[in-house]
C-alpha cells in the first residue's frame, strides 16, 4: 500500500506510465506488454492499477488455474460449481445450499483482529450474493507453537478477530481446527468457510444485464484500507517484522454492524426481486465486482467515480477503483425498482448510491469522474479476468524428498511412559470456540469439538420444515502432506468425508482451501500439483465434487515455504435428523470396537514429532476402495443407532482418539491388544473407534464383517482410568487437567 | 387464548428469529416489530431479544434506548405487560431504566458461549411462574458483557424482595452474587443473560427453556 500510495498516487492517473510503476505494482514486463497489447495502446495509471488487481495471484489463480482443471467438479447434487461467489448443492426438501472457503493468512499475520474479523466477513458476502443466508461459519486455523510470544498475539488476536466479527454479525461459528506448527510460525494459515441455505428457486448469479440498468452500490463508504490488498498482500511473501508493519494499512478494517443490516437488507431485496443481479465487493474492490459483472452479463458498465462516496476528500480515482474497504455490495436495479430498492436500504440504515449504469458498448468497462465527465479509464471488461496471465510454472520434486522419505521414524526409542506421550497430544479446543458464539439459529445439534459439526436444515425464510440435517467438517495435516502431498492430501479428504460420515451423513460435496509457498519455487508447484492429483484421486473414488476452492500462495516468511496446507471442507447431508447422531463420548459399560486396520506406520505422525521432533518417513497407505466401504459402513452404523459414541482415528492415532472419547464424556476405559507405542500412535487412514452397548456392539461386528471391513474389540469403557494394557494408565483427572489446560497453559507466559 | 408477543427487532438484534420459533412452538403468537415503530397495539407481551442492537460499539444497549419503541415499551411495562429481556434485551432493559444495574465485561474478558446450570430463585416473575423454585435448569450463555454488577443498596433490596430470579450454579462470568436474572418490583419486567430459546428442543440438548418461555405465555395470558 504504502507502494502503491507512494508510486500512483505521487505520479497521478493521467499521463505516460513510468518504466517502473508497472513492477511496483506487482506487474511484470511481459504482463506489462500483454496489458499494452490488449488496449491496443499504452494504459494509464488508472487501468494499470486495475489490471495489477486483478491479474494478481490472489484474483487470477494464474499459477494454479491450469492444475485445478484436474479436479472432478460434476454430481447429482451440484447446482452450481467452481467459479462463481460459491458453489451449491440441492439439499432436496426444495432447500440449496451454499457453501464456500477462503484464506485470510496474510492479512492475519500483520494484523491480526481486523485480518480474522474481515476474512469472516468477506466470506459471509460471498454467500448472501448467492441469495443463501448465512447459517454457520467454520474456521480452519494454524499457527505457530505458543512459546513464541509473536504467535501468542497472533493466536489471540485472530480468535478475537473471528469472535468479534462473527458473533455480532449474528452467523454461528460452528467448528474449525486449530493446529500449532513451527512452520506456521511468522505466517498463520487463517482459513474461514461459510455455508448458507435457500430456497433452490432463489439462486441468484452475480451478473449485470440490461442496458440501462444502473449499477447501485451497497453499504460502506470507500476509504484508503485495503488498497491493493490482494497484490500488496496476498501475492507476496513475509520479510522482516518492520517492513510488515508497513502493509497493515492494507489490511481493511471491519464493521460487522454495517454488514449484518447489509445482509439483511440484501436478502430482502432478493425476496421482493428487486434485483436483476447482485455481487460482493471483496479483492480488488470496485474494478473486481464492476468487470465480473458486467463479464459475466456480456455487457459493459460505465462507472462513475464521484457518485461513490466517498470516507475521506481528495481520494484518486485508482483508490476508489482498487479499495477494499469492507461490507459493500454491487446491485444492478432496474431504474422502475430504483426507489423501492432505496426504500429497503433506507429502513436498514445502509447507504445505497446510483455509482454506475449498463451498457452495451462492446463489454467495455469505462471508467469516467461523473456522468458525462472525463473518460478515465476505457478496458474491455472481460480481459481484466479471461485474459489474466496463465502460467505453466516450473514443477521439481524437492531435492530433500528422498531423504525426507528415507528418515523413518521406526528406529525413534519408545516411549519411556506411553501415557506421558499422550497426555501431551491432547489439546482442548475449548479455549478457542467458546468465544465463538455457535448456537445461533437453533441449528446447531453437534457443537464444536466433534468429527463433524452437524445442522438443522433450517433457517429463517427457508419453506416448510425439512427434517434433513446438515454436517461439515474441514480437515487438513501438513505433516502428511509434507512427505506426500499427494497421498496426504487424499487421505486429508479421505478424514473429512469419514467425520461427516461419523454423523451419520452421505459426503455430497467439497470445497478446498490450497495453501502453499512461493509458486516462484519449482519445489512449491510440484507439492501443490501433487496434491491436487491426489484430490482428484480421492474425490474420484468417493463421489466428491469439488465445488469450489481458493488458492492461498506465497505463504513463506524468511525465505522458508510453509509445508504444504491443502484444507478441505466436506459437506454432508443426513436424511433424517430425529434425535442427536452419536458423539466424540463413551459410556459406562460400552464395548470399544474399532473398524478398519492399522498399519504400524508412524512416518508423518504428530507422535514422532511431539515426543521426538521427527518429521521423516513414508505414509501408511490408503485404500481408497476399502474407504468408500468404510464410509457407508459407518453412516449405516450410526442411521441405525448401532453407536452410542464414535470417533475416527487421525492424528495421535488409536491412543488420542480414545483418549479424546474419555475425556468428552468423562468415562474411563480400558483397551487391550494394542501392540506397542507405533499401533498407538500410528496415523493410518480409514479406522473409526465405536462405543456400543450390549448387543449393539455384536451387531457392529456382525455389519463390519458383511461389510468385508476388519472390526477387532479393544476393550470397555469405564471407571475413571484411562488403561491401555502394557501401554498407558492414567487417572481420568488427570488427562482431563492436561488436556483443559493445553492452550491457558501455553497463553500463560503473555499474562 | 392464545398470548401474542410482540419481539422486538433493533437492526443488529439476533434472536429474534429463535425467539419467534421457540414460542410458537408453545403455541403462542410471534411477531418481530421494527424498532422503529411506536405501537404494541394487541400484543400481550414483549420480548428483546439477543444480539447487537444498534452494533453496541459504545456500550451494550445504549443507543438502543433512544429506538422509538423503547418509549411504548416502557408505557406497556408501566401499565403491567410482561417485558423480558434475554442477554442484549437485559442490557437494554438495564440501559432504558426498566431493571436496575448494569451489565459489564466479562470477568475473564473473554467472549463466552457455552452451556451452565442455572437456578429458580422465585416463582414470582413473568418468566419463573411455571417453574418450580429450587430446579436447576440447563440453559446456554452467550455474551461478552454478562458481568451483572450493582450498588450495595439495590443488591440489598434485590435479594430482600426476592427480586433475583436466576442465579448460576457455577458462576460463569463474575457476576454479583452469582445473578444471571432479575426482575422489578412489579415482577413483570424480568431480564436474565442466558438464552431460553436456545434450550427448546431434545436435538439442541436441552428443553429447560421451554419452562420459562411457558411462564412468559401464560403471565401474557394474565
Amino acid at each position: 500500500m504504502t507502494t502503491w500510495n507512494r508510486v500512483v498516487g505521487a505520479a497521478g492517473y493521467r499521463g505516460d506510465v513510468g518504466e517502473e510503476l508497472h513492477r511496483a505494482l506487482g506487474l511484470t514486463d511481459d504482463e506489462a506488454a500483454a496489458i499494452e497489447r490488449i488496449l491496443g495502446r499504452a494504459p494509464n495509471h488508472l487501468e494499470l492499477a486495475m489490471y495489477a488487481v486483478m491479474w494478481s495471484e490472489h484474483c487470477s489463480y494464474k499459477s494454479s488455474r491450469l492444475h485445478l482443471r484436474r479436479l472432478p467438479t460434476e454430481g447429482p447434487h451440484v447446482l452450481v460449481g467452481p467459479g462463481e461467489n460459491a458453489g451449491v448443492i440441492d439439499a432436496g426438501d426444495g432447500v440449496a445450499v451454499a457453501l464456500r472457503i477462503e484464506s485470510h493468512n496474510h492479512p492475519s499475520a500483520v494484523e491480526p483482529y481486523q485480518g480474522a474479523a474481515t476474512g469472516v466477513g468477506g466470506i459471509l458476502r460471498d454467500i448472501f450474493t448467492m441469495g443463501a443466508r448465512p447459517i454457520a461459519v467454520m474456521d480452519p486455523l494454524r499457527f505457530g507453537p505458543l512459546d513464541d510470544a509473536r504467535s501468542r498475539w497472533i493466536f489471540e488476536g485472530v480468535v478475537s478477530g473471528i469472535s468479534g466479527y462473527g458473533n455480532s454479525v449474528g452467523v454461528p461459528t460452528v467448528g474449525g481446527e486449530v493446529v500449532f506448527d513451527e512452520c506456521y510460525a511468522d505466517n498463520p494459515l487463517v482459513n474461514v468457510l461459510c455455508l448458507g441455505v435457500m430456497p433452490k428457486d432463489r439462486l441468484v448469479l452475480g451478473r449485470a444485464s440490461g442496458v440501462g440498468n444502473l449499477a447501485v452500490l451497497l453499504g460502506s463508504t470507500t476509504g484508503r484500507d485495503g488498497i491493493g490488498g490482494v497484490s500488496v498482500l496476498a501475492s507476496a511473501g513475509f520479510g522482516d517484522a518492520v517492513a510488515d508493519a508497513d502493509k497493515r494499512p492494507s489490511v481493511q478494517v471491519g464493521d460487522p454492524f454495517e454488514e449484518k443490516r447489509l445482509i439483511e437488507a440484501c436478502l430482502e431485496l432478493l425476496d421482493a426481486g428487486l434485483v436483476v443481479g447482485i455481487q460482493d465487493l471483496g479483492g480488488a474492490g470496485l474494478t473486481c465486482a464492476t468487470s465480473e459483472t458486467a463479464s459475466r452479463g456480456g455487457v459493459g458498465m460505465d462507472v462513475w467515480v464521484s457518485a461513490v462516496p466517498q470516507r475521506e476528500p481528495g481520494m484518486e480515482p485508482f483508490e476508489v477503483m482498487t479499495s477494499e474497504s469492507q461490507e459493500r455490495m454491487l446491485a444492478i436495479v432496474t431504474p422502475e425498482a430504483l426507489d423501492a430498492v432505496l426504500a429497503t436500504c433506507r429502513r436498514w440504515e445502509v447507504r445505497a448510491s446510483v455509482v454506475g449504469r449498463v451498457t452495451e458498448d462492446g463489454g467495455r468497462l469505462r471508467i469516467f469522474d461523473r456522468p458525462d465527465g472525463d473518460r478515465l479509464a476505457d478496458v474491455p471488461a472481460a480481459s481484466l479476468h479471461e485474459d489474466a496471465p496463465l502460467y505453466d510454472r516450473p514443477i521439481a520434486r524437492p531435492a530433500w524428498q528422498d531423504e525426507l522419505l528415507a528418515a523413518s521414524p521406526a528406529s525413534l526409542p519408545a516411549p519411556v511412559d506411553a501415557g506421558d506421550d499422550l497426555l501431551a497430544m491432547l489439546v482442548d479446543a475449548s479455549w478457542v470456540y467458546s468465544q465463538y458464539d455457535h448456537q445461533l439459529f437453533l441449528n446447531t445439534v453437534e457443537a464444536p469439538g466433534a468429527d463433524a459439526a452437524v445442522l438443522r436444515l433450517k433457517a429463517p425464510g427457508l419453506p416448510g420444515r425439512s427434517t434433513k440435517g446438515l454436517a461439515l467438517s474441514t480437515d487438513g495435516n501438513a505433516r502428511w502432506c509434507a512427505l506426500d502431498p499427494r497421498r496426504g492430501t487424499a487421505m486429508a479428504v479421505a478424514e473429512s468425508a469419514l467425520n461427516v460420515a461419523c454423523a451419520g451423513a452421505r459426503p455430497v460435496a467439497l470445497v478446498n482451501c490450497l495453501n502453499f509457498g512461493n509458486p516462484e519455487h519449482p519445489e512449491v508447484m510440484w507439492q501443490l500439483s501433487e496434491a491436487i492429483d491426489g484430490m482428484a484421486e480421492a474425490c474420484l473414488a468417493l463421489d466428491l465434487p469439488v465445488i469450489g476452492g481458493n488458492v492461498s500462495l506465497y505463504n513463506e516468511s524468511r525465505g522458508r515455504d510453509i509445508d504444504p496446507t491443502p484444507v478441505v471442507g466436506v459437506l454432508g447431508l443426513i436424511d433424517r435428523l430425529e434425535r442427536k447422531p452419536p458423539t466424540v463420548a463413551m459410556v459406562p459399560g460400552g464395548r470399544l470396537v474399532m473398524l478398519g486396520a492399522t498399519v504400524p506406520e508412524l512416518g508423518g505422525s504428530l507422535w514422532a514429532l511431539r515426543a521426538h521432533g521427527h518429521r521423516g518417513g513414508t505414509l501408511p497407505p490408503l485404500d481408497l476402495a476399502f474407504h468408500a466401504r468404510l464410509l457407508d459402513l459407518v453412516r449405516a452404523l450410526v442411521t441405525d443407532g448401532l453407536a452410542a459414541g464414535i470417533h475416527d482415528v487421525s492424528e495421535g492415532g488409536v491412543g488420542v482418539a480414545l483418549a479424546e472419547m474419555a475425556l468428552r464424556s468423562q468415562v474411563g476405559f480400558r483397551a487391550s491388544g494394542i501392540d506397542g507405542h507405533a499401533e498407538l500412535f500410528a496415523e493410518s487412514p480409514s479406522r473409526v473407534v465405536v462405543c456400543a452397548v450390549g448387543d449393539a456392539a455384536d451387531e457392529v461386528v456382525r455389519r463390519a464383517g458383511e461389510a468385508g471391513v476388519p472390526a477387532s474389540l479393544l476393550g470397555e469403557a469405564g471407571g475413571d482410568r484411562l488403561i491401555v494394557d502394557g501401554l498407558v494408565d492414567v487417572s481420568l483427572a488427570d488427562a482431563t487437567a492436561a488436556w483443559r489446560n493445553a492452550i491457558p497453559k501455553a497463553l500463560a507466559p503473555s499474562r | 387464548m392464545t398470548a401474542r408477543v410482540g419481539v422486538v427487532l433493533f437492526p443488529g438484534s439476533n434472536c429474534e428469529h429463535d425467539a419467534v420459533e421457540a414460542l410458537e412452538q408453545l403455541g403462542g403468537k410471534a411477531e418481530v416489530v421494527w424498532h422503529g415503530s411506536t405501537s404494541l397495539d394487541g400484543f400481550d407481551a414483549v420480548v428483546l431479544p439477543g444480539g447487537f442492537a444498534h452494533g453496541d460499539y459504545l456500550r451494550p444497549g445504549a443507543i438502543a434506548r433512544f429506538s422509538p419503541i423503547m418509549s411504548t415499551v416502557t408505557e406497556f411495562a408501566r401499565a403491567g405487560g410482561p417485558v423480558i429481556g434475554i442477554c442484549n434485551g437485559f442490557q437494554v432493559l438495564t440501559e432504558a431504566g426498566l431493571l436496575p444495574g448494569a451489565l459489564q465485561k466479562n470477568r475473564g474478558l473473554k467472549f463466552l458461549c457455552s452451556t451452565v446450570d442455572i437456578r429458580v430463585e422465585t416463582t414470582k416473575s413473568a418468566l419463573s411462574c411455571e417453574a418450580e423454585a429450587g430446579a436447576v435448569l440447563r440453559i446456554p450463555i452467550n455474551h461478552f458483557e454478562g458481568n451483572y454488577t450493582c450498588d450495595e443498596r439495590t443488591l440489598a433490596e434485590l435479594r430482600a424482595e426476592e427480586r433475583i430470579v436466576f442465579r448460576y450454579v457455577e458462576n460463569p462470568n463474575g457476576s454479583v452474587d452469582d445473578i444471571a436474572g432479575i426482575c422489578n418490583s412489579e415482577r413483570n419486567v424480568v431480564g436474565l443473560m442466558p438464552h431460553p430459546e436456545r434450550a427448546s428442543d431434545p436435538l439442541l440438548g436441552s428443553t429447560d427453556g421451554l419452562t420459562m418461555l411457558r411462564s412468559l405465555l401464560a403471565a401474557a395470558r394474565g
